[in-house]
């Protein structure tokens, strides 16, 4: 690991501004994906501003404002008590689900809200400084495009990049419509709707969100909602546990008797961002919530699938898996 | 310096020496007697035996030795960090280099080397501690990060002579075979034990918005659990045995067992066949 200079942020302010002025600076929160990379000589920060000890913890219940009624999780919260707060046990147990998907009990433990969306992706040539990578690396081509691409996106890839996002708590998030917080250099806040957060990679694969340098996440809220009794979050993968998603879809239902109100479909490891299934949740919107339809919905998503060489086994996986976690939703979590 | 150490440093110098203590105790150890052990004592440049003996100081001794080598490598750490934190109990203080790890503290400059370095990159469990009651990765942690904190490791849990009941059913169950992965193994078996008494949902709870006081574990939540410590020597049945037991406070039944004269009869029988049918080839 290359060095760098260590120092313990007491207020977010003072944080933000010294990450701010230094654009070799990076902040440190659970440092489970970062200290990683350094290992790995693919991230090579000279400074880390360590912000664990900042008030950014909470998880509420919004009491004023658009989102009254929902939550706000702080981006310093750690994961695994995010997942196992009784408001969003009960409440957003979506969230509580995809959260639990990821990593282990060890890596939920350190791993802040804030860093799990700030996460890079997990592609091989990525991670190894021998290949070309223009997300490490913008202008050395893409290794993966005609590489081993077994694990990479379907959808919204540019032959700039094909790397998938790999957080499964992000595939819960933009599913619940949450908005991520920031504070900026100047003292300046501004909350970023979840869709806008995250990035496709068009021709700029190294910026994975839409946050500016130096900018903090202070907290994420979800609005509240009525899908506690009818969600899930299915997560396929080549081992039981402990590995990244090949295809993961996070579902959420609102009935009235068999009709569907609303429903919101997600689905992770199959694009540069968490991917919205905007066609299937369409298709399903005021319909009977039968088998059959529920198909149409998922073929309705996947018809737009543009696989690639070793990965086209996830346009099929990934239409069942629409269709059994929108089955599993409306049991209750049932299959 | 230890006066171990000055006298090492005489040998250096007189091939005629008087054995040390150490040194007879290493070469009893080694199996090297009589006139082999004056040939082995020729043979042997005196700088290298001080280093085989130095292995085998008392502890007090290596201690003090490893005291002296951190001041000497003080002065060359770059972006030093001072921090103080609690382990197993004791408080330690200590300036680390801004990279180094909790791991490498733990092993390198605390000679608390139960905690192994499996992968180094958080994908093992190997390294596996209890940071404020929460087991942790020390190889993606910080030791810079850990000020004011309290580390449990693998030396922390036994109380004296008397084994934590979680290293006790590991070894009646046989939890392991090379040992690599045991020391993280058990470290988060005893933070799992915790989670599960505050009720704490892991992705194969069936509903997690219930929230029961306290969780019994099935077989599938505990290996869900754990999945985060990879065991290549595949002793996952016994590792679940271990914790089970633990867990539920009831014995759990050992599901091996020596092959008797049916399955040995068995065996033989088969390589029988195979034999006959080599023949018919």
């Amino acid at each position: 690991m290359r060095p760098f200079k260590y120092t313990r942020a007491n207020d977010a302010v003072n944080a933000v501004q010294i990450v701010a002025a230094n654009m070799r600076s990076k902040f440190l929160a659970g440092g489970t994906n970062l200290i990683d990379l350094m290992k790995e000589d693919v991230m090579r920060p000279d400074e880390l501003v360590d912000i664990t000890r900042l008030n950014f913890t909470q998880i509420k219940t919004i009491s004023d404002g658009a989102n009254k009624g929902g939550v706000t999780i702080g981006g310093l919260a750690k994961n695994t008590d995010t997942a196992n707060h009784p408001l969003i046990r009960q409440n957003f147990p979506l969230l509580t689900q995809a959260i639990l998907a990821g990593a282990s009990g060890q890596i939920r433990n350190m791993a802040t809200n804030g860093g799990n969306l700030l996460q890079r992706t997990r592609c091989s040539y990525f991670y190894d400084t021998a290949m070309p990578c223009n997300k490490r690396e913008p202008g050395t081509g893409c290794g993966a495009l005609e590489g081993i691409n077994r694990m990479h996106a379907i959808f919204g890839w540019s032959r700039e990049c094909v790397a998938v996002h790999p957080s499964d708590m992000c595939i819960a998030l933009v599913a619940l419509d949450a908005v991520v917080n920031v504070q900026g250099p100047k003292g300046q806040t501004r909350a970023i709707p979840f869709a806008d957060f995250h990035r496709l990679p068009e021709n700029n694969p190294e910026k994975d969100t839409n946050l500016q340098h130096g900018e903090l996440i202070t907290s994420i809220e979800i609005p509240k909602n009525n899908f506690a009794g009818k969600s899930y979050y299915l997560k396929v993968r080549d081992r039981a546990s402990y590995a990244f998603a090949l295809v993961s879809v996070a579902a959420a239902l609102e009935m009235e008797g068999n009709r569907i109100k609303q429903t919101r479909i997600a689905m992770g490891g199959v694009a540069h961002k968490p991917w919205r299934a905007m066609e299937a949740e369409k298709f399903l919107a005021d319909k009977e919530a039968t088998e059959a339809n529920l198909r149409a919905a998922a073929d309705a998503e996947m018809r737009n699938a543009k696989p690639l060489e070793h990965n086209k086994f996830k346009v099929e996986l990934g239409r069942r898996a629409i269709v059994r976690a929108l089955t599993q939703a409306m049991n209750g979590g049932r299959v | 310096m230890t006066s171990d150490r000055k006298e090492f440093e005489l040998l250096a110098k007189d091939e005629d020496r008087q054995i040390l203590a150490d040194e007879e105790r290493l070469l009893d150890e080694l199996g090297v007697f009589g006139e082999a052990r004056r040939r082995f004592l020729g043979q042997v440049s005196s700088a290298g035996l001080s280093v085989l003996a130095l292995q085998t100081l008392a502890e007090q001794n290596a201690f003090a030795a490893v005291g002296e080598m951190e001041n000497a490598v003080l002065a060359q750490i770059e972006n030093a960090v001072k921090v103080a934190f609690k382990v197993n109990g004791a408080e330690k203080s200590l300036n680390v280099d801004s990279r180094m790890t909790l791991l490498d503290a733990l092993r390198e400059r605390m000679q608390l080397t139960g905690s192994k370095k499996g992968c180094d990159h958080g994908q093992c469990g190997a390294c596996t501690v209890i940071v404020d009651g929460r087991r942790v990765l020390s190889c993606l942690t910080l030791a810079a990060t850990c000020a004011g904190k309290s580390v449990t490791t693998i030396e922390g849990l036994a109380k004296g002579d008397e084994l934590h009941p979680v290293q006790a059913a590991f070894i009646k169950h046989d939890g392991f075979q090379c040992g690599y992965c045991t020391p993280g193994q058990i470290c988060s078996a005893v933070a799992l034990m915790n989670e599960a008494k505050n009720g704490e949902a892991s992705y194969v709870t069936a509903d997690v918005r219930q929230k029961p006081r306290s969780l019994q574990l099935s077989d599938e939540e505990i290996r869900e659990r754990m999945s985060g410590n990879i065991c290549r020597c595949g002793a996952y049945p016994n590792i679940v045995a271990a914790i089970k037991e633990v867990h539920t406070g009831k014995d759990v039944a050992q599901t091996w067992q020596f092959a008797g004269e049916n399955e040995t009869a068995i065996f033989e029988n088969e390589s029988g066949k195979e034999d006959a049918q080599n023949e018919t080839v």
